[in-house]
């Protein structure tokens, strides 16, 4: 009959209407700057340095400054300036640091290559997406004090894979401690040799002090 | 030219009536036991009036009259777009204009604000006079009809004897405006849009009085509170005897108000300002306060032909009930405006727009038969009138019989080979 579907039509649209005031499955908008939503774990965007702890960032930084990143990036947005001398990271372990470490965020393209490439595991991909600025020149280049965000987060954004990384890195340092006693016990076999002094750990900082690693480290 | 004799012999009936007014309305006060909140805008008139010299009493009582059409009929336009947005809002499932004032109330006025800070474009080409003259004319005669509306037992700014003739007559000028819009735009897309327009509002003229005649045959008056009048009283103290409650005057009611969509442009026969093909139509050309004025306009007209819909057919100001006759008329004359209102909102989050061919072949090959139709059956209606005892049961079968077959047969016919649709590929 003419008209039937007229009024199919204002059924629907007529539950549709009551539908919003109780049923959250007829009312989807999330009214933003107030509420945001829980994004999905997988959601990738601009990376970020990890650090290992949040109260000395800069001192923890896991990044050695080896430049990878920045050579293989595609818009060529990272930049990075290796320190002439060399302090104890994490690990007690001398390295190599960056003084500069500066993403030019309105060149990133989130590609994360970079985070691929890091042997380290220094760099990871953030969840920011609120990075408008007033000003179009200094606050777009993020040097390494704003890009610097502690492990806690990534557990918090990425926990599966922050997960993976920490029994990684932990697993490699048990490795090389056992490495290390390993090589130890050797040299004490054979007192002979001429003395390899300094190449046994430095051991000016405290063991292992990764803040919250769930692998078998601790 | 439809519209010009029309109202030419209105202006002469309201100078008429002005005069009339102007000898003896002070004394027109309220009589009878009418309750306080009946007479109160009248109380309320009379002490404003009282104010000023008896000479000029006549002249302030019409300007009274204008100013509350105006204020009443400003402030429903304004919450009216701010209903409408919200309501397609929640059938959209997204709640609407939220964020300026409390729940959006001063969204209206933020639009407002808006539209009268923008920048007034006109085209190099257009013709000026004319450009701003079409918005200023539409939106003029989409307010004239609503003189003759009673909107409740006193409210009546102008009682004209052709108070029927005279608000379709009035509705008929803003084709004119929008033609000239179109016209004065001097684009391409606005003088089609406008010729679209013409030709819809047309087709639907047609329709939208022929289904006017009935309510006029039945009442025997042209003048609205005499059809209002005609409505009033209750079988058994609670079924009115409003027109919509009989056979010819429910389907009356329907084609009146699907004539209406369309006289008034708005989904689904808003083909004129059809974004997707004439982007906005004869509205493409316009911007700052006169955009507004059109939508102005648009909402008047809406608002004027409902309020003609609620007086022709739903019984003007009168109260559904005998006992419900305590709530003032104009309260009730709101209340059934405001439902047609969001009956025009609902139907215009439902439907999507017709095809021109559609359009025009719903006009001529269905509303046009149908009101013809309905004009026979309220002959007979208003013949049989004396039937009484089982006649009573022959009459309402013979008029239902009449407004049904017709519209299922047309309605098939219209429909044959088109509906219902099947989606093969989807």
């Amino acid at each position: 009959m003419l008209g039937s579907g007229i009024l199919q039509g204002l059924a629907v649209t007529a539950k549709n209407f009551l539908g919003s005031y109780h049923d959250p499955a007829r009312y989807t908008t999330v009214e933003y700057p107030e509420v945001k939503q829980q994004l999905p774990e997988a959601f990738r965007n601009f990376p970020f340095l990890v650090t290992e702890n949040a109260t000395d960032p800069m001192g923890t930084l896991r990044c050695v400054a080896c430049q990878i990143c920045e050579k293989e990036c595609p818009p060529q947005c990272i930049f990075i300036e290796k320190s002439k001398d060399k302090k104890p990271d994490a690990n007690g372990k001398l390295q190599i640091y960056p003084v500069v470490f500066a993403i030019d965020t309105s060149v990133c393209m989130s590609c994360q290559i970079c985070v691929e490439v890091c042997p380290f595991d220094a760099i990871k991909m953030d969840q920011v997406f609120e990075i408008a600025t007033t000003d179009r020149f200094g606050a777009l280049l993020l040097n390494r004090e704003q890009l610097a965000k502690p492990n806690e987060y990534f557990h918090q954004i990425h926990p599966t894979e922050a997960a993976e990384v920490d029994a990684r890195l932990a697993a490699d340092r048990k490795a090389a401690e056992e490495k290390a006693k390993a090589a130890a016990a050797a040299k004490a076999a054979l007192p002979a040799k001429p003395a390899p002094a300094p190449v046994a750990k430095p051991a000016v900082v405290p063991p292992p002090t990764a803040p919250q690693s769930p692998g078998p480290a601790a | 030219m439809i519209a010009v004799t029309p109202i030419l012999s209105v202006a002469t009936s309201v100078s008429e009536w002005m005069f009339e007014r102007a000898t003896h309305s002070l004394t027109l006060v309220a009589t009878g036991n009418d309750r306080f909140l009946e007479r109160f805008p009248l109380l309320l008139r009379d002490w404003i009036t009282g104010h000023l010299p008896e000479s000029l009493g006549w002249l302030a009582v019409s300007l009274l009259a204008i100013v509350v059409i105006l204020a009443a009929f400003g402030l429903l336009f304004a919450y009216l777009t701010l209903a409408e947005r919200k309501i397609l809002g929640r059938i959209q499932n997204r709640p609407g204009p939220n964020r300026t004032g409390w729940f959006g109330l001063l969204q209206p006025f933020a639009d407002g604000i808006k539209a009268v800070t923008k920048e007034d474009v006109v085209p190099r080409e257009a013709d000026a006079v004319l450009h701003f003259l079409a918005p200023v004319l539409l939106v003029a005669m989409s307010l004239l009809g609503l003189a003759v509306i009673p909107f409740g037992r006193h409210l009546l700014a102008a009682n004209l004897e052709a108070g029927v003739l005279y608000f379709f007559a009035a509705g008929a000028a803003t084709e004119l405006a929008v033609f000239m819009a179109g016209w004065a735009s001097h684009n391409k897309y606005s003088l089609l849009a406008a010729m679209r327009a013409l030709a819809q509002l047309i087709s639907y003229e047609l329709p939208l009085l022929l289904s006017v005649v009935p309510v006029v045959m039945l009442a025997g008056s042209l003048s609205t509170t005499h059809i209002v009048d005609a409505q009033g009283g209750w079988t058994f103290g609670w079924i009115p005897h409003w027109h919509v409650l009989t056979p010819w005057g429910f389907a009356g009611f329907l084609m009146f108000m699907i004539a209406a969509l369309a006289e008034s442009n708005r989904s689904p026969f808003d083909l004129p300002e059809a974004e997707s093909e004439l982007i906005a139509g004869h509205l493409t050309e316009y911007s700052g306060f006169k955009y507004a004025l059109f939508f102005m306009a648009e909402y008047f007209g809406m608002c004027g032909l409902s309020a003609m819909a609620v007086t022709l057919f739903l019984g003007g100001w009168q109260a559904p009930c005998a006992f419900l006759e305590f709530i003032p008329s104009y309260a009730w004359f709101t209340v059934k405006l405001l439902t047609l209102l969001l009956g025009f909102i609902w139907i215009r989050a439902t439907l999507p727009r017709l095809r021109m061919d559609q359009l025009t072949r719903l006009a001529w090959k269905f509303l046009v038969p149908l009101t013809l139709l309905n004009l026979a059956n309220a002959a007979f209606w208003s013949l049989s009138a004396g039937w009484s005892g089982p006649l009573q049961w022959v009459r309402w079968a013979i008029a239902v019989a009449v407004v049904v077959g017709p519209f299922l047969f047309l309605g098939r016919a219209l429909t044959a080979g088109v509906a219902p649709r099947t989606y093969r590929y989807a």
